[in-house]
């Protein structure tokens, strides 16, 4: 059977899980192999906010493509995953995020996303508990929050139908050049070629790979339906999201099918570890309060913690590695994941299966990485 | 007539009780017993009284999800159970 196999997917994360999918479709016999469950890891700390960001062209390209494929997925998408189209409602303090928030209107607009300029009165009227003062924002009316493990789940049912075999608690230790990976236990599986999905533990098993942890932590509280109506974040989170360097928070939450709140956002190099840090956890809720005096009202009943797998040039890292052509990379996606898990999927399959990607896949190329990436930063 | 009456307001029903009441009892006083509704629809009182189960929630003064048995009674209050 190992003989026949076509590709190992190590890390049965969403985007795991999605070029799962994709590879299977595409003919491939696929093998999935996990440590843990499903969805397990850093998909488990995401929100599940399916976003279009513009920080760069290729941010933009990616997002945007992964955007419509998840739309198109809708219809078929099953109930667990909690769809919400509540839009994303970027909030501006003042006059030097407003001027932001109207380019950033321009630049969507004109590559035919749907926005809509809110002055500060437009503001009140959306989301009644922000607090006063704000100058405006931007909605993006078509993205929307999904619940992530489910999709997880769903995407690898997908992949199961089209003949994907799937095995979980297997601790995997290396992926080698000859596409085959190798298991803690010393065995070892072989394919025609190995990929590294496996996000913030992917250096782990490909030494060298330009990806660091990045730590967030995320509060979940009781159920109050109607307290925002979109995910609502500040446009001080761009500031906060492309700081390298030191810790930092920003004000990020999401309305949930069930009335409850999600809130991040803390990002943290150098913490290695999953334990809840209350001192940025302090942070990041000071931060969600400011923005909503009413929500220091609420009860949190869940606080807990992930890993991003950050790239220092804030895109994923998607097709054959500088290591060996039998080892290709589906990894690095750092906030998100969960928003680029389908584009990510489709891009590494037509890359794998020679056919011609529907967005150019050089930006997300390994090889740009080829002499370290020190130059990116 | 309880000693320092105050006047509050269960489900729209006026409720007099003495000063120091824990607002679960005086809900209980009342006569309501079913405080909230569960996700799933079925009925649910206080069962611990000391602020763990959550199970005594109510709408207090407008603000949701509030414990009863953590809050004392204040003049004018305004509470209700869920539906």
């Amino acid at each position: 059977m190992s003989q026949t196999r076509d590709i190992i997917i190590v890390g049965a994360g969403i985007v795991g899980v999605a070029c799962a999918m994709e590879c299977a479709r595409g003919g491939l016999k696929v093998l999935v192999l996990d440590r843990g469950p499903i969805g397990g890891g850093t998909t488990a700390a995401g929100m599940g906010h399916i976003v279009v960001m513009d920080d760069s062209e290729a941010q933009f390209a990616l997002t945007h493509y992964s955007r419509s494929l998840w739309h198109e997925l809708r219809p078929q998408l099953p109930e667990d995953i909690e769809i919400e189209v509540c839009g994303t409602l970027w909030v501006a303090a003042d006059d030097e995020e407003m001027a932001e928030v109207h380019r950033k209107a321009k630049n969507y607009g004109q590559r035919g996303v749907r926005v809509e300029v809110l002055n500060s009165a437009d503001l009140e009227k959306a989301e009644p508990n922000l607090r006063r003062g704000l100058a405006g924002g931007l909605r993006v009316v078509e993205d929307f929050v999904i619940y992530p493990p489910c999709a997880a789940r769903h995407f690898l049912e997908q992949a199961r139908k089209h003949g994907a075999e799937v095995r979980t608690g297997v601790h995997v230790k290396a992926l080698r050049s000859d596409g085959s990976v190798l298991l803690a236990d010393g065995s070892s599986i072989s394919a025609g070629r190995c990929v590294n999905a496996a996000g913030p533990w992917s250096p782990a098993l490909t030494p060298g790979l330009p990806v660091r942890k990045r730590k967030g932590h995320l509060v979940i509280t009781d159920r109050h339906p109607g307290f925002v109506h979109h995910q609502i974040v500040e446009l001080g989170y761009l500031k906060s999201a492309h700081s390298t360097g030191r810790d930092s928070v920003a004000f990020n939450i999401q309305p949930r099918k069930t009335g409850q709140m999600l809130i991040g956002s803390s990002r943290q190099f150098d913490a290695d570890d999953l334990t809840v840090d209350q001192a940025i956890l302090d942070r990041m809720l000071k931060r969600a309060i400011e923005y909503l005096p009413a929500l220091g009202r609420l009860s949190a009943i869940r606080a807990w913690t992930g890993h991003r797998a950050a790239t220092p040039d804030k895109l994923p890292l998607i097709g054959p590695s500088t290591v060996s052509d039998r080892i290709w990379l589906a990894t690095g996606h750092e906030g998100l994941g969960i928003t680029t898990s389908p584009g990510t999927g489709r891009l590494l399959a037509d890359l794998l299966l020679g056919r011609k990607t529907e967005i150019p896949s050089a930006p997300y190329a390994p090889a740009r990485f080829a002499n370290g990436g020190a130059h990116h930063e | 007539m309880p000693a320092n009456p105050i006047q509050l307001r269960v489900n729209g029903k006026s409720v007099l009780v003495s000063a120091g009441t824990v607002l679960a009892a005086a809900i209980a006083q009342a006569g309501v017993t079913k405080f909230r509704r569960a996700v799933t629809g079925g009925p649910r009182g206080p069962l611990c009284g000391m602020g763990i189960c959550m199970e005594c929630r109510v709408t207090i003064n407008g603000q949701t999800q509030c414990r009863s048995c953590q809050t004392l009674c204040e003049e004018g209050m305004e509470m209700r159970t869920d539906e």
